[in-house]
């Protein structure tokens, strides 16, 4: 697909964390071409049994960028990740990445190429160590050869650049003092941290988080949401999936939007999130309000005055009288009719 | 009762050549099922791989001994890999069932009467043993009370136990070895990583049954004779046994693990015995107590499962996730 990219490359010069170029080639739409797209997928469509769980018609992550997929549950987005990735072969379409064609490249491929994946739900090796998990992440270990891995001669140099590669993350992502634990022993939110950490192990060009914030506390999310964007100074691309709006405000450069499958909107986050038909299918009437501090919460008190459709109480709220459920629901059809 | 006689029985089971053999079967398990997590329900199977492979191409052929040998194990790693070919791809439970079966097929096939000229049928074969036995430099005399066959065939048998041993050790510490601790945890994590869990697999399958095969060899050598009945599903379990009571995820454990099950097994028997020869247990005969042996075995293990679940040199804290 080097179609659409006529433009020079981006050459080392360029600082990917000010890069204000467009991003998109020509007009923003659902399935519009990049100016550097690192991932292309056309037509690619995946269907259990009746329901069309991707139906992706075109679709393309820009290079260098932070994307963020966001939908409701079920719009198709770790589906998506399956399908990219090899974990999940789609019923039809093609995919690639850098101009590689990934259609039935296995998993393991695909990561060599430099694109690595984390899964929603975590996995972590538990009874290895912390430290063990990330070595694993190690690549150009030559020690994983079943010929070499009986002399330590060979592959212990490269085993201490891969301890030492795995020390920093460690310390980036504050499980630096878990590094001796098993992985079992860890909580929720900090094998989310490990598996992040790990999957950066593998050096990838494009990392692909699946909900990479669920469960993590928001001190810490500030600190990664710092160290996500510094992935895009090491010329790294990343995708992620993520429900918590404030992130996806505060880094993504692109959003791209799923329900029921299909890409229906995508663009930069400030005009996606204004898009009704985004705030409609998943964001809610009340998305664009940072409820982190306090100049949020006044706002949201004087939107939620001025709204009508917000106050759900009535005076004798809590009773429970049929001629009130009976008007409730009446009220409710006539609403429903509205707004069809 | 002779309790002289009963413990010193004992004790040389610790060293018998069967010990050997049941201790490298279970090394190869340990790699198979306690560091790459592969349910092989047929290390019988290789056994008999590696028994009948050599006796064969002994009898058969007539290949000098370390040939025999050589085509024993390849025997064994072309058994793993068409094992291995059609199930490694797909989940555990598909290798177990597999492995189950090709162990029995195997064993069906030897006793066939239509391949008695080659096999034996269920007489089984004999007499392969001598182009071994023509190596030992021990002239003969009494060595530590055994005669200088017994002894050439135990520091060969334990010999080769010590060397496999260290060899395992120096493979799961590496990163290869980190590779399939990661497989046995989640393959899927381990392939988003970029790594090929299906040639790991492949591997650690091979490996664990050529240990088997040689096991088989060091069982059938000192008998001077290898029969179909010996490798039965049984014997898989005992094994398991084995490498349970020892502890899974380790090197030494399947060699304790076979040291107690011998052990226990020659004590319980001798005092049964003696029991029953001296008038004590009169509702037993000696078939029975034979059989009574195992079903304290099986307790032993159950003991074992409840009260020391990591095994004699597991890591407790392994399990405590588990
Ligand atoms: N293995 C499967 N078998 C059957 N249906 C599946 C399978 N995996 C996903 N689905 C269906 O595909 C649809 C998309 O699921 P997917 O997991 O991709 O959603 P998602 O966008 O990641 O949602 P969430 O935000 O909740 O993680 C769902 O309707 C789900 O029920
Ligand atoms: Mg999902």
């Amino acid at each position: 697909m080097s179609t659409h990219s006529e433009e020079p490359r981006p050459s080392g010069e360029i600082d990917y964390m000010t890069d204000t170029r467009p991003i998109a080639a020509g007009d923003t739409a659902p399935g519009c071409k990049k100016r550097d797209p690192i991932v292309v997928a056309e037509n690619v469509t995946r269907s259990f049994g009746g329901i069309n769980a991707v139906d992706v018609e075109y679709l393309e992550i820009p290079r260098h960028k932070i994307t963020a997929l966001i939908g409701p549950n079920g719009a198709g987005k770790t589906t998506l990740f399956n399908l990219l990735t090899g974990f999940d072969m789609p019923n039809s379409g093609k995919w690639e990445f850098e101009g590689n064609s990934l259609a039935g490249v296995s998993p393991y491929k695909v990561a060599r190429m430099g694109m690595v994946r984390t899964f929603q739900l975590t996995k972590v090796m538990g009874k290895l160590t912390v430290m063990e998990n990330m070595r694993l992440g190690g690549s150009e270990q030559p020690g994983e050869r079943l010929s070499k891995a009986l002399f330590k001669g060979l592959w212990g140099g490269r085993e201490k650049e891969i301890t030492a590669q795995a020390n920093v993350l460690l310390e980036k992502f504050k499980l630096d003092a878990k590094k001796d634990d098993y992985a079992a022993s860890l909580s929720g939110g900090q094998r989310k941290l490990l598996e992040m950490a790990r999957s950066l192990m593998v050096r990838p060009k494009l990392v692909m988080l699946d909900e990479p914030m669920a469960g993590v506390n928001p001190a810490l999310t500030q600190s990664l949401l710092d160290h996500i964007k510094n992935l895009k100074a090491e010329g790294m691309t990343v995708l992620f999936v993520e429900h918590d709006m404030n992130m996806v405000r505060h880094i993504a450069d692109w959003v791209v939007v799923m329900a029921e499958g299909k890409i229906v909107a995508e663009g930069p986050p400030g005009e996606v999130m204004k898009n009704p038909a985004v705030i409609d299918a998943y964001l809610g009437a009340h998305h664009d309000v940072d409820l982190g501090d306090a100049e949020g919460i006044k706002e949201l008190a004087a939107e939620l005055v001025a709204d009508e459709e917000s106050i759900v109480g009535t005076e004798n709220a809590g009773i429970i009288a049929i001629d009130v459920v009976a008007s409730e629901s009446d009220e409710a059809r006539h609403k429903r009719k509205d707004s069809e | 009762m002779d309790f002289g006689f009963i413990f010193s029985s004992a004790a040389s089971e610790l060293f018998s050549p069967t010990t050997a053999a049941y201790a490298l079967a279970a090394l190869g398990l340990a790699v198979h099922f306690g560091y790459s997590g592969l349910l092989n329900f047929g290390q019988a199977g290789f056994m008999a791989v590696g028994a009948y492979g050599f006796a064969i191409s002994t009898l058969t052929f007539g290949v000098p001994f370390f040939v025999g040998l050589v085509i024993a194990v390849i025997c064994s790693a072309i058994f793993a890999m068409l094992l291995g070919i059609p199930t490694l791809r797909l989940r555990a439970d598909y290798l177990a069932i597999v492995t189950i079966a090709a162990a029995e097929i195997v064993r069906y096939i030897v006793t066939t009467n239509q391949l008695t000229a080659v096999t034996g049928s269920a007489n089984g074969l004999a007499a392969f043993e001598g182009g071994f036995y023509a190596m030992n430099p021990f002239p003969a005399g009494s060595y530590m009370g055994m005669n200088n066959r017994d002894f050439f065939i135990r520091i060969v048998g334990w010999g080769l136990v010590i060397i496999c041993c260290t060899l395992v050790w120096l493979l799961m510490r590496s990163p290869w070895g980190r590779v399939l601790k990661g497989i046995r945890e989640d393959e899927n994590a381990v392939r988003s990583l970029g790594k090929n869990v299906y040639a790991y697999k492949m591997q650690a399958l091979i490996i664990g049954g050529v240990l088997g095969a040689l096991a088989g060899m060091i069982f059938t050598l000192p008998r001077g004779a290898v029969q179909p009945a010996n490798y039965g599903t049984e014997l898989t379990f005992f094994l398991y046994t084995c490498l349970l009571l020892g502890g899974l995820g380790t090197v030494l454990g399947p060699v304790i693990g076979a040291m107690i099950f011998w052990v226990v097994l020659s004590l319980t028997q001798g005092i049964l015995y003696g029991l029953i020869e001296s008038g004590a247990v009169t509702w037993l005969n000696t078939v029975q107590a034979g059989q009574l042996r195992y079903i304290l075995v099986g307790v032993a293990l159950m003991l074992l499962m409840i009260f020391r679940p990591q095994g004699v040199f597991g890591n407790k804290k392994e399990l405590a996730f588990a």
